[in-house]
């Protein structure tokens, strides 16, 4: 190891090279689950930095881990084969906006929010919404492919990609796409490193598109005394020509959970709620409301609430955002799960958690992007409890199946990383798997850039408990 | 008890697995800021506290990252889970106490205050006094141009020069510990003087006095009151903060007293903390609890108050920088501003990150000056993009500090730092 920290010192300022014990241990885990100790903390500020470590990590076979804020759901930058943490968060930061071209060129280091704000400033906007966005970096958006509530309309990261500066495993500084919309020249290497989670290059610039800021938007709550009803309202609103920028479901769990937490104005007798968001032309936006109205008495809700104001819709949705911390108040330790099936199909995958939930014993609250089909079952319980993780294993992959037998897919804006990684040929099969293992050989010889990540070894299985 | 066990119970083990490491603390926190290191951020220092106690990490290792934490407890605003980082972190600096593994800087401001001003059962005024006899004497000069005082670590020096003119050592001991309204009687409270505010800012606690008395209120200043504690607790020192708690829960133990009022946003934290330094269940934890209760910052009895009337325009342009304690552990942050806003005449220009600290934090700007200075420098960008002519503040270490700010950035002639009370009295309040 010696020798390899010893060159490290030398192509890069020794303040952004970290070593001791402290520093180690706060770049061992994200806000998924496991702690790995990095042999090294690297900060990198430029993309000239991080060919030089990526170079010399491949002279001497160490393992780099692109981080950027540690915000993963996945494990996306845990250091699982120690080695190097690559700490992109320090990066100064650029936001340039193009409004003409309605393109930004940003740095690696943004926050994803920040790019929203800067937009807005010329009428424009940044759609994909992950509810990390205020501390997420774009980069780590970028690696994870990650999505959010308005990618029910908008669509999620990649679909807001247009060109890369990327790193490559082996230290080469390329370009990707460029800075049009349309744009055929040659593979689609943009969208193949978007989402590839740090395992095929290290992204250092990206080019995004940007789109008008609707003038106006409209929340209404729907309260259901049934959740398959619930389902169902949703597929009714979608095939009715109204495509809503945002569809967010919550069950009884969660809202007596937020209930329980800070008092919202929640129906908490209701079997399910579903929040809506219409956004557009204010004409537009009213013939919407009435339909969506409309459709919801005819299916059978219990209650459409329509707020009249600013501070009533934002009070809806800050409801919405207190599921998180409302059901972590119920068992402390949160298996936060991103499976995500066909949206006619959003009934029978909450029919498949309930009996995930009575077989194992476990507690499973169901919320989510229900628009698009991508649930969040989150399994509560004690990490410090050996025998109830057990179970929660054995839920955790059983709901993964029901969710592939669904015709859904693990993983809907989370990524893989490490807990996935078991479950992968299952979805792909193995010839897809091998595909995909073939193009990170080709890109990575050396299997230097977040190795463990995506690909099962063998005999990996998902463990959530210490040993 | 084992040692790791000893450690856990310490470090408030139970309520570590409260934070889920999502990272949303980080935005908030101003060492991650100027450290740019996880290491120094609210969630990196949790996870060393859980490394600690479960033996992975020694005691020293957590020394720095702890030290170096303003512990301005923005984190705890932001914080989706509601982890209790205050009692985290007051568990991990008593370990660090404990294991007797302070850095030099620490132990050498720890003991200058701790030890020459705080266990003296009189030196608030003593405090005070010193410091007066110190201003008139000349010797202020001498030690200025000589630097006696600003050796390492403390750099006293600097902070001597931002200090105001003291009352004499008679105007302090004639003070009045009762004072009455001139009309209708609305309330009775009880004024907690703090010992740096009644020590440094004797004048404004006396226009504290004044203006509850005009708002109303019958005030009382009882004499066996002391420090609040809040230094100590901060520093690892449980037990002396205990100890000072229960003096001040006797003291104020007052019938018909409806509030116990302060103007140091510091101290009225720690003040609605005390129920914590005792056990549940015990007749002090009882006590603390009805004590806690009655506390109020002067702006929240004011604002209830209703009771002044502003005469005289103040044609001033002015920032105000929130107290972090006042903000972020008391909740209180609409009253001080509802005030400025009623004064007649006067520009109020919100600060662009209000609640971003000004780096004093009770005694880290004595301990960590470096570190305390990357933070007031930022801070001091934000107020200069403002353009007032007085930063106004609601705590006399923030009141300190942004002097501080205001000379080490060359603005005395341009802008002064000065605490809302002061303000409010330029606008020559009378009974409504």
């Amino acid at each position: 190891m010696g020798k390899w920290m010893d060159h490290l010192t030398e192509v890069l300022p020794e303040k952004q090279v970290m070593t001791e014990l402290a520093d180690r241990h706060s770049y061992s885990f994200d806000a998924s689950f496991g702690e790995y100790m990095p042999e090294a903390v690297v900060q990198v500020k430029n993309k000239h930095e991080v060919a030089s470590v990526l170079k010399l990590a491949n002279e001497y076979k160490v393992p780099v881990y692109p981080r950027g804020s540690g915000t993963c759901l996945s494990g996306g930058p845990l250091p699982v084969h120690g080695g190097i943490v690559l700490d992109m968060s320090q990066w100064p930061e650029e936001i340039d906006v193009h409004a003409d071209d309605l393109i930004v060129y940003v740095s690696p280091s943004v926050r994803t929010g920040d790019i929203n704000q800067a937009a807005e400033a010329y009428g424009l906007m940044y759609a994909p919404d992950p509810s990390s966005a205020h501390v997420a970096t774009i980069g780590g958006n970028l690696a994870e492919n990650s999505g959010g509530p308005r990618g029910l309309k908008y669509g999620v990261t990649k679909d807001f990609v247009i060109g890369l500066e990327v790193v490559t495993p082996e230290g080469e500084i390329i370009k990707t796409g460029g800075q049009t919309i349309k744009n055929v020249t040659g593979f689609d290497l943009t969208k193949l490193i978007v989402g590839c989670e740090g395992t095929l290059g290290v992204i250092t610039e990206a080019t995004l598109k940007l789109m008008p800021k609707p003038p106006a938007v409209q929340t209404l709550m729907v309260s259901f005394d049934d959740v398959r009803v619930a389902g169902q309202a949703i597929s009714k609103t979608l095939t009715s020509g109204i495509l809503p920028s945002k569809m967010e479901f919550m069950d009884q769990p969660c809202i007596q959970a937020v209930e329980n937490f800070r008092p919202a104005g929640l129906p908490v007798e209701a079997a399910a709620v579903v929040i809506i968001e219409l956004d557009g032309r204010p004409e537009a936006i009213n013939v919407e409301k009435e339909l969506v109205e409309n459709i919801m008495k005819e299916i059978g809700a219990t209650r459409t609430t329509v707020p009249e104001t600013g501070e009533e819709a934002e009070r809806i949705w800050h409801a919405r955002k207190q599921v998180s911390p409302a059901i972590a108040k119920i068992k402390p330790t949160k298996v936060s799960e991103d499976a995500t099936v066909p949206r006619s199909k959003i009934p029978d995958m909450l029919d498949r958690l309930n009996e995930i939930k009575e077989k194992y014993d476990v507690e499973v609250v169901v919320f989510g992007h229900a628009g698009d089909g991508n649930l969040h079952p989150n399994v509560l319980c004690d990490k410090r409890d050996q025998e109830e993780m057990e179970r929660v294993e054995l839920a955790v992959e059983e709901l993964f199946q029901a969710a592939i037998d669904l015709g859904g897919t693990l993983s809907g804006e989370h990524g893989i990383g490490t807990m996935k990684a078991p479950f992968m040929e299952s979805e792909l099969g193995e010839a897809g798997l091998d595909m995909m293992k073939r193009i990170k050989d080709s890109w990575d010889p050396n299997n230097i850039l977040n190795p463990g990540k995506i690909f099962p070894e063998k005999g990996q299985k998902l463990v959530l408990r210490n040993e | 008890m084992n040692s790791l066990e000893h450690l856990q119970e310490k470090v408030n083990y139970d309520k570590i697995f409260d934070c889920v490491q999502c990272g949303y603390c980080l935005p908030a926190c101003p060492t991650y800021e100027t450290m740019e290191r996880e290491t120094h951020s609210p969630r990196g220092r949790i996870n060393l506290v859980k490394m600690v106690a479960e033996g992975k990490a020694s005691v020293e290792d957590l020394r720095d990252p702890i030290e170096k934490c303003l512990g301005c407890m923005a984190c705890t605003t932001v914080c989706p889970t509601n982890v209790q980082y205050g009692q985290i972190l007051e568990g991990a600096k008593e370990v660090i106490e404990e294991h007797d593994v302070k850095s030099m800087a620490q132990k050498k401001v720890e003991a200058f205050l701790f030890e020459s001003f705080f266990p003296s059962s009189n030196w608030m005024g003593t405090l005070g006094n010193a410091t007066w006899l110190y201003q008139k004497s000349g010797i202020q000069k001498f030690v200025q141009t000589t630097y006696l005082t600003a050796l390492a670590p403390m750099r006293l020096g600097r902070f001597e020069r931002v200090l105001p003119d003291l009352p004499s050592p008679f105007e302090r001991a004639f003070r009045k510990r009762r004072v009455l309204p001139d009309y209708k009687l609305r309330t009775t409270v009880a004024f907690f003087t703090g010992c740096v505010m009644d020590g440094i800012f004797f004048k404004t606690n006396q226009h504290t006095v004044e203006l509850l008395r005009l708002a109303g209120a019958e005030v009382l200043l009882p004499k066996e009151q002391t420090c609040c504690g809040a230094l100590h607790s901060h520093s690892g020192k449980g037990l002396s903060a205990k100890e000072l708690a229960m003096t001040n829960i006797e003291a104020f133990d007052l019938e018909d007293v409806d509030y116990i009022v302060n103007n140091a946003g510091g101290c009225g934290a720690k003040m609605t903390e005390y129920p914590h330094l005792f056990e549940q269940g015990t007749e002090w934890h009882e006590r603390a609890k009805e004590f806690a209760a009655k506390v109020r910052d002067i702006s929240e009895v004011l604002v209830e108050l209703d009771g002044l009337t502003f005469t005289t325009p103040v044609p001033r342009t002015v920032t105000y920088q929130p107290s972090c304690h006042m903000t972020n552990v008391q909740r209180v942050s609409e009253p001080p501003r509802m005030l400025l806003n009623n004064i007649p005449g006067l520009k109020v220009k919100e600060l662009n990150r209000p609640d971003f600290c000004c780096g004093s934090a009770g005694i880290y700007n004595l301990v960590n000056y470096d570190e305390s200075m990357e933070i007031l420098d930022l801070k001091m960008i934000d107020v200069i993009e403002r353009k007032p002519n007085a930063i106004i503040t609601t705590n006399p270490g923030c009141l300190l500090q942004m002097k501080l700010g205001v000379e080490r950035h060359g603005l005395e002639g341009e802008m002064e730092a000065m605490h809302l009370v002061d303000l409010l009295m330029e606008a020559e309040p009378a009974a409504k």
